[in-house]
Parts: C-alpha cells; sequence; structure tokens
C-alpha cells in the first residue's frame, strides 16, 4: 500500500509540475490543483497509512492513543482543502479579468514574440 | 514623567493638529503655539532639579528580555536644546499663522511642524543610541514632508526628495556605527556608553564608528560633500527653512558630533575627518553664499558655512572648542532664524526673492530692514552681538591650535578669510534688499508686516542683542550646565566676556570686518549669472548623475536576476526547490526504512491506476481540450478522495469529495470566459525551441514526482513519532467535549487558527467579487455559446421566463428535482454541522453541501429565475459566520475562569428545556455555524459572482441594450 501511494503522490506531482511550467492559465489551474492532491496526500501520509482507525473515539474503546490514526496532519490538511478551493477561485478570477484586460490566456499577459 | 510629557505632547499635537479642518489656520495656530509654550515651560521648570541632579533620566521598559527601554535623558547640553528646539518652534508658529496663506492646507503644515517638534526633542532627549537614531530618521522623514509640502512645485518635490536621499543616507550609516558602538559597549545606554570611551577608542573598529557616526552627522548638517541638499530645500515654506534647515534639524548632526565628542574625539582621525569637512564647508559655504541672488540662497549658503564653523570646532580636539561650538549653535540659531524670517517677509510683501531685483526696502519697510540689519551684523560678527562673541572664541581656537606649525599657521589665514568671506555676504544681503534705490518693479507694493509677523523676528534680535552685551548675565550659566553636562570634571574654565583686551583674535576680527568690506565692493551692482570658480562643480547635477547611474544599473542587474516572464520564475523557484531539497542528504543517501508495510489491496491498486490515468491525461490534454481535462482532474481529485476514505480520515473525504464539486461547478463557469482553442496549437507546427521547452520542464517534472515519491516512501516505512498527535486523542473528550478528534482541533484546540483561515476565505471571496465587478469579458466570447446554441433554445429566449413557475423544455424535470432537493439538502447540511463534532461532519462540510445545492438553483434554473425568487445575501451570510465566530470566541473569553480566559477558550452549557428534553450547547457550536455560515456565504458568492459575467454578457448583446451589475 505505501508504495502505491508514494507512487500516486509522485504520478500527481509530476502531472502538476509538468503543468504549471507551461505557458496557458487553465494549464496552471489545472497543474496548481493536481500539485495541491499531491502535497495534501504528502502531508496526510505523515501520519501514516492506517485502515480503519478513523480518529473518531469510541467510547467502548477509551482514548487510548494507539487505536487511533494520528488526528494532526488530519486537520491541517482539511484546512488546506477549503483553503486550496478558495485559491483556486481566487486565481480562476484573476486568470479571467487578465483575459479581459489583455485578450490573451498567455500567463505573461500577452503572446512571446516569435511565435 | 514630565521628560515622557516633553516628547510626547508635540506628536499628540501633531494628530490632534491632522484632525481640524483645513481652514482652521487660527485654532491650528493656538493648538501648535500652546503646545510650544507648554514643552518650553515644562522644559523650562526642570532646570533647577537638572542644576542639582546633573541628569533626569525616564527608563519604560519596552522589551526587557531584549534589553530595549524606551529611554529619555536629560543633562545640561540636552536642556539647553530642548529649550531652543522648543521657544523657536513657538516663536517659528506665531510667525507661520502670518506667513500661510489661507488657500494652503494648514492641517497638513502644522501637524508635520509638530510632528517635527516631537521628533527633534527625541533627537535630544534620547538616552539610547538605538532610539536616537530611529528619532534621528523620523526627522529626515518629516522634513521630506515639509520641503514638499507645495507638492505641486517641481522644485519643492525634488529638493525633498534629495533631503531625504542624503539625510535617510547618513541616518542608515549612522545606524550602522550605532550598532558598532553598541557592540563594542554591549549596551545602547548613552551613559553606558560615554561611560565606556576608552574602551570604544581602543577598539580596532574604531574608524569605522567614526567614519561611520561622521557619514550621518556630516550629511545631516550639510556639510562638504553633502552640503548640497540644504540650498534645494529651500523650495519649503520659509517657516520651515527657519526652523529646520537653519535651527534646528540641521543642528542634529552636530549636536550628535557633540554628544558623541567625548566618547570619539581626540584621534587624528576625528581631526582630519571631522575638521577637515568642517573647514571646507566653513570656506566653500561662505564662497558660494557670496554668489546666491535668492534670498533663502544666501541664508542657505551661509547656515553651511556656520554649521562648517561648528564642526570645524568640534574636529579640533580641544575643550575649549567645544565650549565655543555649543554656543555658536546656540548663537547661530537665533539669528539664523531671525534672518530666515526676514526673508520670508521681504518675499511675502514684495512676491519676490532675487536679490537683483529687490532695492531700498529700508524706507517700504523701516522695522523689518532694522531688524534684519542687527541679526546679519550677528551674523557677520560686529561686537555687542551674539556672534561675535562665539566668532572671537573661535578665532582664538585656531591660533591655540596643539598640531604642527604649517597647521596653526594655515587654520587662523583659513578662519580670518571665512570671517571676510561672512562679513561680505552679510553686508550684501543687506545693502541690496534694503539699501539703494527704490524700485517700483516689484509684484506688491512693500510695506511692514502685521506687528504678530514681526514678534518672533524682534524677539530673537533681541536676544542676540542681550547675550552680546551681557553675555555672562544671561547664556553664562546654561552654558556652563551644557559644557559641564558633556565634559564632566575635564570641562575647562573659560569667561564669556565682550573685551578680552588687545589680542590676536581681536585683530583677526578686525581684519574680517575690513577685509569682508574690501571684499564686498567689487560685487556691488554686480548680476551674478555665474559663480567663479566652483560653479562647474555642481552637487545637484553629481548627485541626479549618480542617481541616474544607480537607477540604470539597478535596472541592469534586475534585467540579469530577475524575469518578468511567470514561466521563468516558476522554473526557478522548482529548481531551487529541487536542489534545497538535495542538500540533506549531503552526508548519505535516505534509505528506505523497515517498518511494517501495509499488505497491498489490489482494489487500492486498481483505484491508482485510475487516478494516475486521469493525472497524466489532464496534463496531456490541458492545452487543447479544457472540459476533458477538467474532467480528469476531477477523477485524480476522486482518487485522492477515496484514498482519504481508505486511510481513516473520514472528514477528509468527505470535505475533499464537496470541494472537488464546488470547484467543478467554479472552473465550468469560467471556461467559457477563455479564448477558443487557436487553430495554430493544432498543425504542430511549434519551433523547435518549444518542443525543447517541454522536453526540459517533462524531465523536471519526473525528477519532482520521482522525489516527491521517494520520499513519501521512505517515510512511509519508518515508525510514526509520536509528536503532539496523542495529547488531541487523549484530550479531545475531557478538554474538548467530542469524540471527532479531527474536528475538535479545528473548532476547539486549535479554534484561533481556524478563526484565521475562515477570515481568509472571506477575503479571497470579497477579492473575488470585487474583482469581477470590474471584470468585462473579451468581446468574442460575449455570443452564446455553441452549446446553448445547438440545442435550439427558442429564438429571443435570451430573456427567460421569470413568471413562469418551471422552464419548458428538458430542464423542466431536473428543475423539478432540484427544487425538491433544496430543502433536503439544507437538513443534510445541518446535521453535518450539528454532528460534526462527535462524528465526521462539521461546519465546512455542512457549508459546501448548502452552497452546491444552491448553486444547483441556479444552474438548472438559471440566474435571473432564481434571483427574482430567492434573494441570497452572501455578504450577510459571511459577516454573520465572522460575527457568530468572533462571539463564540469572546463569550469563551469573557465567562470563563473568573478574571477572564484566553480568547475562544470553549464553554458549555448543560440544561434541560421543555419539549426539547435534555440539551447541551457549547461556544464551540456556535463557532462551527459560524464556519457554516461563511463557508455558505463565500462559496455562493464567488460562484455567483461568475455566473453573473454571462448575464452581463447577455445585457451586452446589441438587441438587449440594457445595463447589467453584479
Amino acid at each position: 500500500m505505501e508504495l502505491i501511494f508514494s507512487l500516486a503522490v509522485g504520478v500527481m506531482a509530476a502531472s502538476g509540475i509538468y503543468l504549471i511550467l507551461r505557458p496557458r492559465t487553465f494549464q496552471v489551474i489545472i497543474g496548481l490543483s493536481l500539485l495541491a492532491y499531491a502535497v495534501n496526500l504528502f502531508i496526510f501520509g505523515m501520519g501514516r497509512l492506517k485502515l480503519a482507525m478513523p480518529p473518531v473515539i469510541n467510547p467502548a474503546q477509551g482514548s487510548n492513543p494507539a487505536l487511533y490514526t494520528d488526528p494532526l496532519p488530519q486537520a491541517l490538511v482539511l484546512t488546506a482543502i477549503v483553503i486550496g478551493f478558495a485559491t483556486t477561485a481566487l486565481f480562476l478570477v484573476v486568470l479571467l479579468a487578465a483575459r479581459g484586460f489583455s485578450g490573451t490566456d498567455h500567463v505573461d499577459g500577452r503572446e512571446p514574440e516569435g511565435k | 514623567m514630565v521628560l515622557l510629557l516633553i516628547v510626547s505632547l508635540p506628536f499628540i499635537g501633531s494628530l490632534c493638529a491632522a484632525l481640524l479642518p483645513a481652514n482652521a489656520r487660527n485654532a491650528e495656530a493656538w493648538l501648535a503655539g500652546i503646545i510650544a509654550l507648554a514643552v518650553t515651560l515644562l522644559a523650562a521648570c526642570q532646570y533647577p532639579q537638572l542644576a542639582v541632579e546633573g541628569v533626569l533620566r525616564l527608563d519604560l521598559p519596552w522589551s526587557p528580555t531584549l534589553g530595549l527601554d524606551f529611554q529619555l535623558r536629560m543633562d545640561g547640553f540636552a536642556w539647553l536644546f530642548t529649550l531652543l528646539v522648543a521657544l523657536i518652534g513657538l516663536l517659528v508658529v506665531i510667525y507661520a499663522r502670518y506667513y500661510m496663506s489661507p488657500a494652503d492646507p494648514v492641517p497638513r503644515f502644522f501637524s508635520f511642524f509638530l510632528a517635527f517638534m516631537g521628533a527633534m526633542l527625541g533627537v535630544v532627549l534620547s538616552g539610547n543610541l538605538l532610539q536616537l537614531a530611529m528619532f534621528w530618521e523620523l526627522t529626515s522623514l518629516v522634513s521630506f514632508m515639509l520641503i514638499a509640502y507645495w507638492h505641486h512645485r517641481s522644485d519643492a518635490r525634488t529638493g525633498a526628495r534629495m533631503a531625504l536621499i542624503v539625510t535617510g543616507t547618513g541616518g542608515l550609516a549612522l545606524l550602522a556605527g550605532v550598532l558598532l558602538i553598541g557592540h563594542i559597549v554591549g549596551s545602547y545606554d548613552l551613559d553606558a556608553v560615554l561611560a565606556a570611551s576608552g574602551e570604544i577608542k581602543a577598539h580596532p573598529w574604531y574608524p569605522a564608528i567614526v567614519a561611520l557616526v561622521a557619514l550621518g552627522a556630516l550629511t545631516k548638517s550639510a556639510q562638504f560633500p553633502f552640503h548640497f541638499w540644504l540650498p534645494h530645500a529651500m523650495a519649503a515654506p520659509t517657516p520651515v527653512s527657519a526652523y529646520l534647515h537653519s535651527a534646528t534639524m540641521v543642528k542634529a548632526g552636530v549636536f550628535l558630533l557633540a554628544r558623541l565628542w567625548p566618547v570619539l574625539a581626540g584621534s587624528d582621525l576625528w581631526f582630519w575627518l571631522i575638521g577637515g569637512a568642517g573647514l571646507l564647508t566653513l570656506l566653500i559655504g561662505g564662497y558660494l553664499a557670496l554668489f546666491q541672488n535668492d534670498l533663502k540662497g544666501v541664508l542657505a549658503y551661509s547656515t553651511i558655512s556656520h554649521l562648517g564653523l561648528i564642526t570645524l570646532l568640534l574636529g579640533m580636539n580641544s575643550e575649549l572648542a567645544l565650549v565655543a561650538a555649543v554656543f555658536h549653535m546656540v548663537n547661530h540659531a537665533t539669528f539664523k532664524a531671525s534672518l530666515f524670517m526676514a526673508a520670508g517677509i521681504v518675499d511675502h510683501e514684495t512676491g519676490t526673492r532675487d536679490i537683483n531685483r529687490l532695492s531700498g526696502l529700508y524706507r517700504a519697510m523701516p522695522i523689518t530692514a532694522t531688524l534684519a540689519l542687527v541679526a546679519a551684523a550677528a551674523m557677520a560678527g560686529v561686537p555687542l552681538l551674539n556672534g561675535f562673541l562665539s566668532k572671537e572664541m573661535f578665532f582664538a581656537e585656531t591660533v591655540f591650535l596643539g598640531r604642527p606649525e604649517w597647521q596653526r599657521l594655515l587654520l587662523p589665514v583659513a578662519a580670518t578669510l571665512a570671517g571676510m568671506l561672512s562679513v561680505a555676504y552679510s553686508l550684501r544681503f543687506i545693502h541690496q534688499v534694503f539699501f539703494g534705490q527704490p524700485t517700483a518693479d516689484l509684484p506688491h507694493q512693500p510695506h511692514d508686516p502685521a506687528r504678530w509677523m514681526l514678534l518672533p523676528s524682534a524677539l530673537l534680535v533681541a536676544a542676540c542683542l542681550l547675550v552680546g552685551i551681557l553675555p555672562g548675565a544671561t547664556v553664562g550659566p546654561y552654558l556652563r550646565t551644557a559644557t559641564d553636562a558633556l565634559l564632566g570634571p575635564a570641562a575647562p574654565a573659560y569667561s564669556l566676556a565682550v573685551w578680552h583686551g588687545l589680542n590676536l583674535p581681536l585683530y583677526m576680527s578686525v581684519t574680517a570686518l575690513f577685509g569682508g568690506f574690501m571684499l564686498y565692493l567689487p560685487c556691488i551692482g554686480r548680476k551674478n549669472e555665474r559663480i567663479p570658480l566652483l560653479g562647474r562643480f555642481d552637487g545637484k547635477k553629481i548627485f541626479n548623475r549618480l542617481l541616474v547611474m544607480v537607477m540604470n544599473r539597478s535596472g541592469w542587474l534586475l534585467g540579469y536576476l530577475t524575469s518578468t516572464r511567470l514561466q521563468t520564475q516558476i522554473l526557478v523557484i522548482l529548481l531551487v526547490a529541487l536542489g534545497g531539497s538535495l542538500l540533506p542528504f549531503a552526508d548519505g543517501l535516505l534509505l528506505f526504512g523497515n517498518a511494517p508495510l501495509t499488505a497491498p489491496d489490489p482494489a487500492f491498486a486498481l483505484l491508482w491506476i485510475v487516478g494516475a490515468v486521469c493525472a497524466v491525461a489532464a496534463a496531456w490534454q490541458a492545452k487543447l481540450h479544457r472540459l476533458a481535462a477538467l474532467i480528469l482532474a476531477g477523477g485524480a481529485g476522486l482518487a485522492t478522495s477515496l484514498t482519504f476514505v481508505w486511510f481513516s480520515a473520514p472528514d477528509l473525504a468527505l470535505t475533499q469529495l464537496a470541494v472537488e464539486v464546488v470547484t467543478a461547478v467554479l472552473i465550468l463557469l469560467g471556461l467559457r470566459w477563455l479564448p477558443p482553442r487557436d487553430a495554430r496549437f493544432q498543425t504542430g507546427q511549434e519551433a523547435p525551441r518549444v518542443h525543447l521547452r517541454r522536453l526540459r520542464d517533462g524531465f523536471l517534472a519526473l525528477a519532482g514526482g520521482g522525489g516527491l515519491a521517494a520520499l513519501t516512501y521512505a517515510m512511509l516505512t519508518r515508525p510514526a513519532v509520536d509528536g503532539i498527535a496523542p495529547f488531541f486523542v487523549e484530550q479531545a473528550l475531557p478538554q474538548g467535549g467530542g469524540l471527532n478528534v479531527v474536528n475538535v482541533i479545528l473548532v476547539d484546540f486549535r479554534g484561533f487558527d481556524t478563526f484565521g483561515e475562515i477570515t481568509v476565505v472571506a477575503i479571497v471571496a470579497l477579492t473575488v467579487y470585487a474583482l469581477l465587478r470590474r471584470f468585462r469579458p473579451a468581446p468574442e466570447s460575449l455570443a452564446r455559446p455553441e452549446q446553448q446554441r445547438e440545442q435550439g433554445s427558442p429564438p429571443g429566449s435570451g430573456a427567460p421566463d421569470l413568471k413562469a413557475s418551471l422552464p419548458v423544455g428538458d430542464l423542466m424535470l431536473p428543475a423539478v428535482l432540484v427544487r425538491l432537493l433544496l430543502p433536503l439538502a439544507l437538513v443534510i447540511s445541518v446535521f453535518f454541522l450539528l454532528r460534526g463534532h462527535n462524528a465526521p461532519g462539521g461546519g465546512f462540510v455542512g457549508g459546501l453541501v448548502f452552497a452546491t445545492a444552491l448553486i444547483l438553483q441556479y444552474i438548472v434554473s438559471g440566474t435571473q429565475w432564481v434571483e427574482a425568487r430567492l434573494r441570497i445575501l452572501p455578504l450577510y451570510w459571511m459577516a454573520g459566520g465572522l460575527l457568530a465566530a468572533a462571539a463564540a470566541g469572546i463569550i469563551g473569553a469573557a465567562f470563563g475562569n473568573p478574571g477572564g480566559a484566553p480568547f475562544l477558550t470553549a464553554q458549555s452549557w448543560h440544561g434541560s428545556l421543555p419539549l426539547v428534553g435534555d440539551i447541551h450547547l457549547s461556544t464551540v457550536l456556535l463557532f462551527d455555524v459560524g464556519v457554516y455560515l461563511l463557508v455558505v456565504g463565500a462559496t455562493v458568492l464567488m460562484l455567483v459572482a461568475i455566473a453573473h459575467q454571462s448575464l452581463r454578457g447577455l445585457h451586452r448583446d446589441p438587441s438587449r441594450d440594457a445595463g447589467g451589475s453584479a
């Protein structure tokens, strides 16, 4: 499982990195989403992969930390997901406004010369 | 406490002055005057105590762990300066009341004027060198604002900029010097520094300290070669010139040199650096003053020259010279401020400051002329006036200089020459302006101004006379206290008397008087077009050339070091990140650990085969097939979400799922406004450069992704570290009262973080809203999209029927379903919210669920239809959310333990209500409700703002010409 998980993080990060280096704004926005998935999974993985041990305390079992997965990375990632959504929205709007102003969807606001 | 009052009163007054109405000339002057008077009286009342105790102190602990206190310290020297600053400030305020025209925005003037007074008093009274450097820079800043007071004039702007750059740079050098001193002494306390004089002089850094402090002081006091900023600062209103640029601020430099004199003076380096700069400035300033055509220009260069004299005295390494320097600081302030006032009056009454145009004003304005005459005589060093006394002391010092022979001979000659120059330009100033034939060719008919405008000048002139005739009875004791404070037991004996007998200094004075007269003779009637000899060395030109060079060079450097292109920037960031992540492995490769692994599950592998294909395909398609790429990225997101479920993170999975939906809707709404795919992309005829770049980026992506994968694996194969996680798990129930640990962390343990986070979300939503208010879609995107046209909606259906209860056509059935869904979604979202504390759910998920349901209404029924029936006010939701969260925090803080508790401390209440039964309420729930409300509001605000763009497009359709607004 760990290997699959690691490869998943790697593949998404690679796709994201490739995309954020591209010249079109839409590519960058998709790239940022993919990179965000990868980074969220990475942070989440800090708590190690545990099966069927959600950090919701079962009163019958008591609150022995060994029985539950690490809640801290989850709390971090949860806020990261919401903030990620907000920044995606912001970026989308900046993209649209830039397109409205400059007439192009190139990240630099103008088409490169010589093309 | 009185000390604190002295420093803070002007700042308080500055704030008040800024708030008065623009035409409150009298009120402003009264305010500033009363403050200056109060400071004067407060300072004066300190003298008896000071004479007994020697030093008054006030230490306010500010950051004790860093050893930083706010320290005020008043000794005799500081007292003298305080009185000077306050008293001349008072006189200048009275003068300014009549000088400023009713059209000038006086609040700005008096506000900065008082701020300057406060800053200058701060410099004078600082008991801590760092604090002194801070006030020092503050005076530069305020001076900038005051020089540029008439900012519609370009000379004011350039003059202000030049002054700020020169003095500000000097201030930085001073700060560096102070830091060095602090490092050697181990404290910035002025007393400690003064006590460590020997230590500093013996230290190898001593030359650097002297150079840096000198740089600060010489720039501030306009000493050669930094003197050029002062004449250009004359673009300021005359009261500012009188106060800042002759009497006080430019004295800060020599004040500091005198303050640190016991610590730094005494070496050859000091003599050559300070004394040399002073001598050059004394001569050059006097020479240039002789050739100025602007009244204020003459005074500016003469100020430079006199400051040079003071600097020279300070550089002579003799205690008596220090006494003379302090004496001359006071004398110069009195006669020069008075002369500036006279120049301002002439300017005010005649409309010009050009010496060549002015003539014979004595008849029209006799009082002004008399006052100016006496003050100018003091400047020239005529006996029975205060300038004569300090100049005599200066001459005496040059004669008795304890240096090698040639220097002992040269210095008195140079001093006499400077005295001659001083006499000559004073003569020229008075003779050309007030004597000779009266001219009729003036913008205004000149006459003496209001009595109140003359009063400040008259008082200063009276002081010149009094001190000049009875020095011992007037200024004597105070000067003695000041020099005693500077020199301590080493203070030399001296006598302030008008008559010292026939001696060499007296002969020098007489020579200077006659020589100056002779020097002036050839200048009578000459119009100075050019300045002989030194005319070509224009400091302003050199400065500007330097400035242009610095800007060009930095532009050139910037071009090398940075790029405006985003792709290059991201590339650099990635490369640095990659390189940085390799650094820890310099010692050895990262090996995979050997913690027990989870058995692989084929289903999970399958999930990620799909997920990886989605991610790679999204990267592949993002350029040409945006919709496909969006769907594929969503697939990768779903795989992520499922992974969260798989590995015991139900909250994350829920949130990720809800965010996936909202993000997809968001980007779908945006897709329409992107440019159509360009035909040239599909030809495949790109430059080889582009292919190469893609190849490079591909490698980079592989390296980054591979590295991250390896890192993840290396980490996952190691046992987990018991960090702070056990604390949260153990304390969630007893302290947080909840079973869902993640939720307890978010809303209770780390509630403040979450509070900050929802604030960020709110700000982002508002930014999105604000950006879209001004957004204009590209013209080619305005037409109805292809899909809508193809679906054959009836012609003219740009305006949907808002009265119809259901849309006709294909959307009728979805519309019914979606409307039924709304209450259900509301119930589910509230359910998620309420159970969040004990089971997966919470405010974030609940809010997103409800926002999705609302958006569905928009999608299916159309924006106009929904808004005709349902008024959602997302801004109110957001405000309510923030208020609820803040209220939860405040309630918790207010009703915590007796005496209050930290913000966001959780409080709960158990009880039972009729009908409902047992109930448990807590501020944590209120907090989560706040999160819920805010997430609903922010999400809906953003999505609706984007959705409205298409409406705007509709409105701009040529057939329907109505204004749209979002």
